[in-house]
């Protein structure tokens, strides 16, 4: 994570180009985010326009078009319309309200458009947005943002966040990451990258065995659980200064860490009594309280956004199940039915649904079901075994590993289940992702 | 190893025959044997010799104990190392999703209990292993389960629970690869690892 985001991108400002008229419209209209089957807003992203005179420029306006289509084709809200449809000539579309001639934009089916500009002085580049309603004929917003050249995707990044907040009144999955475990000859490691795949760092030197990485409600840090002592223990990895700490080594098992909401504790399952439970940790890692009490497997806990409730796998029911317990209470009732083998639960952001994995003969696929265990839905099929669904914070996107094309990968889809691809291609084996919560930086 | 003992026993036979008729003095490959005298009794030594005689069969038939002991000790360390080796060796498997013991699996583990019982000294890690279906998190627990009923029978039959650690693998370890019956019922195992 970069520190000196601040320093680099602190000068950004709004621009208003046009006195919006006082009155705030309502710009929730665009996209309604819990209707899963909205059908694509058509966006037309010609290549920003050059403000300085020289190739070097030019250059960098194609990255940032490439970056900017990319990211909004990421998140499943749009359709980027292709480039050779436009009928304006490259370079001459006009980026302000008055350039533009809005006919040639709306003849093409795009509801939103977006103009740019690039300037480039020395190594300080200057990106300039605006979004545009072609047919209303109106400014959304415009922003400018200045940073170096080197700071040119966070400068996308930023503005696409701010995009996609205004159309849905929600913060998008453009300052977030995604922690997963990859295989390779050398034996296994945590790693990050940004939410699209992009930027990957690896986190921790090879090791033998290394599962489950789990992000704080705050991103800052990431529990997960490793073998490097020769046994399964739970350590905590702080994001911002890299230091790792152990926090839970009691005889037999520590795994499957969750973070609770709101809260410095974790859940994980240990089995130092003799049986394999859910406890809650404090965050030096003591236990707290014991959580379930059932002979056989409690593992893999999974907590509802208001820290209210846990959904867990137990085998109490003679095969591995999903279970939801209220905290208060303490009641705990069987979510899943279907299937023989329901595990790794994931609550969703929103708090309606759970997402997990369910495997039959030797395939997996990701379902979603409802609280009280309606709506069962099928995202995946026919398709290898696709396992480990986490959410996007926003709610509108998993990501999940996938054997489809031989060695396991990890891939992205809308919440609905369309949109599903790999989100990179990198040799060994990929799995366990878990998708962090929005990041200020 | 024991061709060079029996060979060594050889020798000594021989030489303590040597007192009794001098007439074995070529080794079998013809050579002579290094640092042998030929030794004729003489008629006024003969009280004298019958003692020395006495005294070498003696010191022969200790040799040859000694010789023995030295070997029967050697068999019992090979004995102990391969029940060693076939303690470790010994999986106990599982069917799917279970970590129940199978009958199969109760016969071996009351040969590991006797062995245990017999080498009170020795402690021991139950490893838990899964096949690759199924979940990774989930086989953690099972894995853990499946070596945790090995303890805990192993408990019962009698061996102190300080002298058994268990360890969970999950799926992470196969003992074979592959994605078909054959491997997953290999791999659905405790193993045992001595510390």
């Amino acid at each position: 994570m970069k520190i000196t985001y601040h320093l680099k991108i602190g000068c950004l400002f709004f621009i208003f180009l046009l006195a919006i008229g006082g009155k705030s419209f309502a710009e929730y209209d665009y996209i309604n985010i819990s209707d899963p089957f909205q059908k694509k807003i058509p966006i037309a992203v010609p290549v920003p326009a050059s403000l300085t005179d020289n190739s070097e420029t030019e250059r960098l306006s194609q990255q940032v078009v490439d970056v900017l289509s990319n990211s909004l084709k990421f998140t499943g809200y749009f359709n980027v319309i292709d480039k050779r449809a436009f009928l304006d000539a490259p370079g001459k579309q006009g980026i302000t309200v008055s350039e533009i001639n809005f006919k040639n934009w709306r003849d093409i089916g795009s509801e939103l458009l977006i103009t740019g500009g690039v300037r480039l002085e020395g190594r300080v580049l200057q990106l300039e947005f605006r979004l545009f309603d072609p047919f209303r004929q109106t400014l959304l917003f415009g922003k400018r943002y200045t940073g170096e050249v080197s700071d040119m995707r966070e400068m996308v990044l930023k503005f696409c966040d701010e995009m996609i907040h205004r159309l849905t009144g929600n913060f998008g999955v453009f300052n977030t990451q995604i922690a997963f475990v990859s295989e390779g000859r050398d034996g296994k490691a945590l790693y990050v990258s940004d939410f699209d795949g992009e930027n990957r760092r690896k986190l921790t030197e090879n090791e033998d065995i290394v599962l489950t990485p789990a992000w704080s409600p705050d991103g800052r840090h990431l529990a997960y659980t490793s073998y490097k002592n020769g046994k399964p223990e739970i350590f905590v990895r702080s994001m911002e200064t890299g230091r790792t700490e152990l926090l839970a080594s009691y005889e037999g098992l520590n795994i499957t860490p969750a973070w609770m909401p709101g809260d410095s504790r974790l859940a994980a399952t240990l089995s130092f009594e003799g049986d394999e439970e859910i406890y809650l940790l404090t965050k030096s890692g003591k236990v707290d309280k014991r959580l379930t009490n059932s002979w056989g497997v409690d593992v893999s806990p999974s907590f509802s956004p208001d820290g209210k409730k846990m959904a867990f796998v137990s085998g109490r029911a003679g095969s591995p199940q999903i279970f939801i317990m209220d905290l208060k209470t303490m009641r705990t009732n069987r979510l899943t039915f279907e299937g023989r083998y329901n595990t790794q639960p994931e609550w969703s952001p929103r708090g309606d649904k759970i997402a997990y994995s369910s495997m039959s003969g030797n395939t997996s696929d990701i379902f979603v079901i409802n609280m009280d265990g309606s709506g069962r839905v099928q995202l995946t099929a026919d398709a290898g075994r696709n396992e480990s669904p986490s959410w996007s914070p926003d709610g509108n996107m998993i990501v999940f590993s996938s054997t489809r094309k031989g060695n396991s990968n990890i891939y992205g889809m809308t919440s609905s289940g369309t949109d599903q691809r790999p989100l990179f291609e990198m040799p060994g084996n990929q799995s366990l992702p878990d998708w962090s919560p929005r990041i200020e930086r | 190893m024991k061709k060079f003992m029996s060979f060594g026993l050889l020798l000594v036979v021989m030489m303590s025959m040597m007192f009794f008729a001098s007439c074995a003095r070529k080794a079998p490959d013809g050579g002579e044997y290094p640092g042998e005298e030929p030794m004729a009794p003489r008629i006024g030594e003969r009280a004298d010799s019958e003692t020395e005689l006495e005294k070498q069969r003696r010191i022969a038939e200790e040799e040859i104990e000694a010789y023995r002991e030295r070997q029967a000790a050697e068999a019992e360390q090979i004995r102990k190392e391969k029940e060693a080796a076939a303690f470790v060796d010994a999986n106990v498997y599982f069917a799917f999703d279970n970590s129940s013991l199978s009958a199969e699996a109760r016969e071996t583990l009351l040969k590991q209990a006797k062995w245990l019982q017999e080498n009170s000294d020795r402690s021991l890690i139950v490893e838990g292993h899964c096949d690759n279906r199924g979940t990774e998190e989930y086989n953690l627990a099972l894995g853990s389960r499946r070596a945790q009923s090995v303890k805990d029978f192993l408990v019962n039959a009698g061996v102190e629970p300080s002298r058994i650690i268990t360890i969970s693998y999950g799926e992470e370890r196969p003992a074979v690869r592959g994605d078909n019956e054959e491997a997953w019922s290999r791999n659905r195992r405790a193993e045992f690892r001595l510390r």
